[in-house]
């Protein structure tokens, strides 16, 4: 796994002392808060409805048993004894004091975590497969690059006050599990006919009210420059960008407003005219970054794991098995998921037991590795198939082997109005009103794929406009309704979803799922997803299943 | 206040430079500063008569409108209307690394102690702003190492890192 040299630990000790400092001045009147906003921001310090939330970054969604401990306790000590995992791949403190954070984010140093970039108008945490490392069909380890993006990202002079934040996901498999194509920068990471490695840069996707899927600006920047042309892409930005309206100073308006192929042709033109080797990474210090990923002590195994067979006899491990573990590149190993989904439940809620109890078994059964994955889950990646049984067991013990991941209960809820002081609606009471009308397994594995996707305001924070079934929470005089879309997708055929009708009240929206569901069910062809059976008929069968008067007249 | 870097030194200096609104008479034979417009009107009559001219630049003027006569400036000032508009920052590199400009770069506006290390690393060297000289020197090197190039030539970790490789090679050699 990757560690901090000493530059990495002095880097996050001197920001931790500058902010405890800006702390201090906020608490004695020296900073109004007006003032404060932008530096906390910056350290990921957001002020909630109720209390301070703090956003702690999990770069590429990278974990260890030990910042897993970490997190718990700071779940424990600092907060009421649970974290939630985001769809950036980061973790939130609901209920932090502001007095408490500079304390926080020191005892964070230790184990290699921080809050920095987490929020503000800049470069955040880099968006990074959780198969990284494990996936068969990778071409390189997206991992090395979104470690390369972070140093670069860090405290950039140039790019700290951008019009808008800035978000990046770095990929390296066909199957997109980044959401790539939904960021200000996608990356993809392909080899090229003679064998050399590079970025596909797609440019200007985003959710919020405006949704893009991005634009392909090159199809193959040699892997070598992505530094200089990254600093091409923002400077770009970051000089005309619209700073006049917050709605539309995300780079998808700039790039939509220019045309992709004009904003191409300025990146372009920018990254021509600049000292390019001073910006680029040298090979040596990519070396250094590629050798500290690559040393997971691999054993030589059988392809075919009896003990992980023969457990199939219990119904309960045959699900878990056939929905929550997937193939690993090495013979004999597998990937396994962990679903923060369980029915009813909060997603992405993770109590402080429940991480240490991750923490152990992921050292016991693991090689201590752990990830974030942006649909508020995670992944144990290198999992000997002999022991997936008693990691199956000790995740049911704590209430973690919900077998649901990909199905209709496994849904993307932002914090929604319980928490968040920009939503209008609700969200996390719809999650868990639809999780139970889906929490028979069986009839959830009948229904195949499908993902349902919650946001309670337009800022799409929840991802509604790439879920299969997006959800999003309105409010209309004071109350809140559902607005649903079919045919988002957030994977490598990524699309924005269609709005189906008028929106719905909060007590109308799982039945409604129901509804959908039961028309897919009737209509769907074989090893048709809800995606493609939608894609291929069109909303009419939808339409009718939900709105039924609206369909005759 | 007017705090200037010099030979990595932040001290007060007095602001030579006397500020000329578009519709005020020139006056005096000292230096002066200028908008883009004013010294789009005057700014060669002033250079040939020996003044040292500078101008000042809002954030959506376009930098490259300055390149041709940028050797004859004596200062660029950058607003900052509020200290979360960026684009100054940029403007500060280009003009360093993209035109060689030597003469002083003003950070003007809303200049605030917590903004110090980026303007530094961007190229700045003079700040007009209500913090003394001390605290702003201490905000400007808080940062002990930094990650990348930018234009005020501190080697990024990756330079660092590669001499210390180097120099372990050569103990061993």
């Amino acid at each position: 796994m990757f560690h901090y040299d000493a530059i990495d630990t002095a880097m996050v000790a001197d920001r931790n002392a500058e902010f405890r400092d800006q702390v201090q001045r906020r608490l004695s009147g020296d900073l109004t808060e007006d003032q404060f906003k932008p530096l906390r921001l910056m350290n990921g310090l957001y002020l909630q409805l109720h209390s301070y939330m703090l956003r702690v970054a999990i770069p590429y969604g990278a974990l260890t048993s030990a910042k897993m401990r970490a997190l718990a306790h700071v779940a424990r000590r600092w907060d009421k004894g649970y974290g939630h995992f985001t769809t950036r791949q980061n973790v939130q403190f609901h209920w932090i004091r502001l007095s408490d954070t500079p304390d926080v984010l020191d005892y964070l140093a230790t184990a290699e975590l921080h809050a920095i970039q987490t929020s503000g108008n800049c470069i955040r945490n880099t968006t990074s497969d959780p198969f990284a490392g494990a996936a068969a069909e990778e071409v390189d380890d997206p991992r090395v690059w979104s470690e390369v993006i972070r140093q670069w990202s860090t405290f950039h002079p140039e790019f700290t006050y951008l019009p808008r934040k800035f978000k990046i996901a770095v990929t390296a498999s066909p199957q997109d599990r980044t959401a790539a194509r939904a960021h200000d920068i996608g990356l993809v990471l392909r080899r090229n006919r003679d064998g050399r490695l590079g970025f596909e840069v797609i440019v200007g996707g985003g959710m919020g009210r405006t949704p893009y899927i991005g634009s392909t600006i090159r199809e193959h920047l040699p892997a070598e420059h992505l530094l200089s042309y990254l600093t091409a892409i923002l400077r770009v930005y970051n000089r005309f960008g619209r700073r006049d309206n917050l709605y539309k100073a995300r780079i998808k308006i700039l790039v939509a407003s220019l045309g992709a192929a004009e904003f191409a042709s300025q990146v372009d033109a920018e990254w021509d005219a600049m000292d390019r080797p001073r910006l680029d990474l040298p090979d040596i210090e990519l070396a250094r970054i590629r050798a500290s990923f690559g040393l997971v002590p691999f054993r030589t195994m059988p392809p075919r794991s009896e003990r992980f067979e023969a457990a199939r006899s219990d119904p309960a491990f045959a699900r878990f098995a056939r929905n929550n573990v997937v193939p690993h590149k090495i013979p004999g190993y597998g990937i396994v998921q962990v679903s923060l989904k369980g029915i009813g439940e909060v997603p992405g809620d993770c109590s402080a037991d429940q991480m240490e109890v991750l923490a152990d078994l992921a050292e016991r059964h693991g090689h201590g590795e752990i990830r974030v994955t942006h649909e508020q889950n995670l992944v144990l990646p290198h999992v000997p198939l002999d022991e997936v049984p008693a990691l199956h067991a000790g995740l049911a013990a704590a209430g973690l082997a919900t077998p649901n991941i990909n199905l209709v209960s496994d849904m993307i809820a932002c914090p929604g109005l319980d928490y968040c002081a920009l939503a209008n609606a609700r969200a996390i009471p719809v999650a868990q009103a639809i999780s139970r009308t889906f929490a028979d397994p069986a009839r959830a594995e009948r229904i195949g794929e499908l993902k349902i996707k919650i946001s309670g305001c337009i800022n799409a924070c929840g991802h509604h406009h790439v879920g299969h079934i997006g959800i999003l929470g309105v409010d209309k005089k004071g109350e809140e309704f559902y607005q649903l879309t079919l045919g988002g997708s957030g994977a490598e055929d990524a699309a924005i979803g269609h709005v189906l009708g008028p929106a719905l009240g909060a007590d109308k929206v799982a039945d409604a799922i129901d509804k959908l569901v039961e028309a897919y069910l009737a209509i769907r062809q074989p090893d048709e997803r809800f995606l493609d059976t939608y894609r291929r008929t069109g909303v009419g069968p939808f339409k009718a299943a939900v709105y039924p008067d609206a369909h005759q007249a | 206040m007017l705090i200037r870097l010099e030979n990595d030194h932040f001290h007060t200096v007095e602001d030579r430079f006397t500020a000329v609104d578009d519709d005020a008479a020139l006056t005096g034979d000292g230096a002066v500063l200028l908008s883009l417009t004013r010294f789009e009107a005057d700014g060669a009559a002033l250079l040939a008569a020996g003044r040292d001219v500078g101008v000042r630049i809002g954030p959506a003027d376009r930098i490259e409108a300055l390149a041709p006569v940028l050797p004859s400036l004596a200062l660029v000032a950058l607003e900052f209307p509020k200290y979360r508009d960026g684009r100054a920052y940029s403007s500060a590199v280009l003009l360093r690394e993209r035109y060689g400009f030597d003469g002083e770069v003003r950070a003007v506006g809303d200049v605030q102690i917590d903004q110090a290390w980026n303007m530094v690393r961007c190229g700045f060297d003079a700040f007009e702003t209500t913090v003394g000289p001390n605290a702003w020197a201490a905000a400007a090197r808080r940062y002990r190492h930094v990650y990348q190039a930018s234009a005020d030539n501190r080697a990024p970790a990756f330079v660092e890192r590669a001499r210390v490789v180097r120099d372990a090679v050569a103990t061993v050699g």
